[in-house]
């Protein structure tokens, strides 16, 4: 630990790859920095993360980047091709298309985000407590989680928005209500290889609740395949979300949101193409970084399953 | 073994025995699908009266709209049995749905299941035109990226597997219309025959394609494959990304092993040893990939027909969910969600029989 007092710059590496780490804080750093050494290592994981950080700067600086208003209208301005002052293009209400794409990485990381931190949380839960009591409470809670997962999700998706009203928390809880089930799988198999461990009888010996040790130390354990679902979801979450959006269900007018600007842009797509083709190539490129990324954190952190697909 | 046996050998008790058992495990997992089966079946009519009768604020004008006279209002109360316990609800409508009663549409005042029996064939020849590309591209495309692991064809097969994930299905059966009907026309356009053609063919099957055959109209074939080639060719491109990287991960496990390596020391043909050795391996495993991907086919119908206008089950329910129709929604729900948990259950049995390493 000598390095860590010379100000070369290669000491920073030498602290975080330390065999002997002297607190927690540093290992985790450590664990954190070989994550990204995998992850700079695989250049189409790359090109992903450099997409997903994006989408996050360009939903952070929204009113920067975008030149005008998402929704103020200016009809004598319909329908205009490329140029210098609409970089894509007017939409019939003569809003920017570009303005909008741009506004629309918001809606679009709010759908994700909500959905990501309603549905995983449930599946952690219901999997890791189904693996760790097991017996009949783990036979009921599978039964249910299998009956979710043989359903079709934007069918179930389409129903309960219906049910609930278009609108685009609605499509978000609708999707939230349909994705749970694989991260419940996933957590029950994790949880199922470590909860014979030595260390959970150990907590157990010192009298620690089931939920004490199914919270603080089974969760974390399972938290990273996990993670990797989650981002190899986002593509699909989006492209859903985007779905309801093109049908009229999901985020309603005048909200910039890509689904519904393609499904308003379908009507001139013969004579001003622009209008339903650029939002559909953000939804593209936003849904394959998610996927480049998510394949690259899995080839890290799930070796096994990696080497398969 | 006795001496009164007149079987010879002390092995001929086994296989007997051994078969009897094994065709018992059989039937035991054979009712233990169908059991799953039906609890499956029954969480979905579960959920779908969860979401016809309790999401709702008022499930009476869900169903007979916010314009209902009172009398009407009133008599659509007592015939959902509004008025009854909700277990009381259920197991009325639970009732109904297996004797094949799934409610009155609204939007076309016939029985939902009469409307669905006229949308389906269509949904189910794209979809069944859908897999099969799936499968010519898919399986060979796999098979080659897995032979040519991390050179070029692999790289290729995994960026097209990638791009069929991420793009949005609506969106690329747009651009393909404006590309292939509307600028090149290569193809016909949305719709299932041209409106000349609309109506030359009894429907007798209801699948265009097959009617026009039975008749003899070849003109009405040709120009049904003609409007069926680019959604077919859309939603082939969903299930070859699926398939082909099924099929590679398959094929890469085969590959490993040590037969593979026994029959190229051999002298074996590597085309032999990749056809006829490691593919034959994983025909059964591919099997049920291949019915899973035609049960993802008829959800990713329903984006599909909108775009392309296709009178299928998708756009019967996207129609009846924009109109508020909630008995012809929750109907079409049901009958995709049996087909795929029927498909679901098929590719698990088929995997369990046919495999000898999971019986």
């Amino acid at each position: 630990m000598t390095d860590l007092t010379s100000p070369r710059p290669d000491t920073w590496r030498g602290w975080l790859l330390s065999d002997t780490p002297h607190s927690r804080g540093q290992a985790r750093l450590g664990r954190l920095y070989l994550l990204w050494l995998g992850l700079a290592r695989n250049p189409l994981a790359m090109v992903g993360l450099v997409i997903v950080l994006a989408l996050l700067v360009a939903a952070a600086l929204a009113p920067l980047l975008a030149h005008q208003s998402p929704i103020e209208q200016d009809l004598a301005d319909r329908l205009q091709p490329f140029s210098a002052a609409h970089w894509l293009g007017t939409d019939e209400l003569g809003r920017d298309i570009w303005s909008r794409i741009i506004y629309g990485t918001r809606l679009t990381l709010l759908i994700v985000v909500l959905v990501a931190i309603t549905a995983a949380p449930v599946g952690l839960l219901i999997g890791t407590v189904s693996g760790y009591l097991g017996g009949w409470v783990d036979a009921v809670l599978m039964r249910i989680t299998d009956i979710f997962l043989a359903f079709p999700k934007l069918i179930l998706a389409l129903a309960f928005v219906a049910a609930l009203g278009p609108g685009i928390e609605n499509a978000i809880i609708a999707i939230a209500i349909t994705s749970w089930p694989p991260y419940a799988r996933i957590a029950r198999a994790e949880t199922l290889t470590i909860r014979n461990a030595d260390f959970i009888s150990a907590v157990r010996l010192q009298g620690a609740s089931s939920a004490r040790i199914v919270a603080r130390h089974i969760v974390p354990l399972c938290l990273s395949s996990v993670i990797v679902r989650v981002t190899l979801d986002m593509a699909g979450i989006i492209l859903t979300a985007a779905g309801l959006g093109f049908l009229g269900l999901g985020a309603q007018p005048p909200l910039p949101e890509w689904g519904a600007m393609i499904s308003k842009g379908r009507s001139f797509i013969l004579d001003q193409w622009w209008v339903a083709t650029m939002p559909g190539i953000a939804i593209f490129v936003v849904s394959l970084g998610f996927n480049l990324l998510g394949d690259g954190l899995r080839d890290i952190l799930d070796p096994k399953q990696g080497g398969q697909s | 073994m006795t001496a009164t046996n007149l079987q010879p050998g002390p092995t001929s008790v086994r296989p007997g025995g051994a078969r009897r058992r094994r065709r018992r495990g059989l039937a035991l997992r054979v009712a233990g699908v169908v059991a799953s089966l039906a609890t499956t079946f029954f969480g979905l009519l579960l959920v779908t009266f969860f979401i016809g009768r309790v999401v709702p604020i008022d499930p009476v004008l869900a169903v007979v709209g916010d314009r209902a006279p009172r009398d009407v209002y009133e008599k659509a109360r007592l015939e959902l049995g509004l008025d009854k316990p909700l277990w009381d609800q259920f197991a009325r409508y639970a009732g109904d749905v297996l004797s094949g009663d799934l409610g009155t549409s609204v939007l076309t005042s016939r029985p939902v299941l009469e409307d669905i029996g006229r949308v389906f064939p269509a949904t189910l020849e794209l979809a069944t035109l859908g897999v099969l590309f799936g499968i010519v591209i898919g399986v060979p495309a796999g098979v080659m990226a897995a032979v040519n692991r991390d050179r070029w064809p692999d790289h290729l097969v995994r960026v097209v597997g990638l791009i069929g994930y991420s793009v949005p299905i609506f969106w690329l059966g747009l651009v393909g219309l404006l590309l292939f009907y509307a600028k090149l026309s290569w193809v016909a356009g949305p719709g299932r025959l041209d409106v000349f053609y609309d109506g030359l063919v009894d429907p007798v099957t209801g699948v265009i394609t097959l009617d026009a055959a039975l008749a003899g109209e070849w003109d009405v074939f040709w120009n049904a494959i003609d409007h069926l080639l680019l959604p077919a060719a859309l939603l082939g491109y969903y299930s070859l990304a699926y398939i082909s990287r099924m099929t590679r991960s398959f094929m890469l496990d085969q590959l490993r092993q040590e037969y593979v390596t026994t029959a190229r020391v051999k002298g074996v043909s590597e085309r032999a040893v990749i056809w006829r050795h490691a593919f034959r391996n994983i025909r059964v495993p591919l099997l049920t990939v291949v019915a899973l991907s035609y049960a993802g086919l008829l959800e990713g119908a329903v984006l599909t027909e909108t775009v392309f206008a296709w009178p299928g089950l998708g756009q019967y329910i996207t129609n009846s969910l924009l109109n508020a129709d909630m008995n012809a929604v929750l109907g079409g729900t049901i009958v995709v969600g049996a087909v795929y948990i029927g498909l679901n259950m098929l590719s698990d049995l088929l995997y369990r029989v046919l495999d000898p390493r999971a019986r």
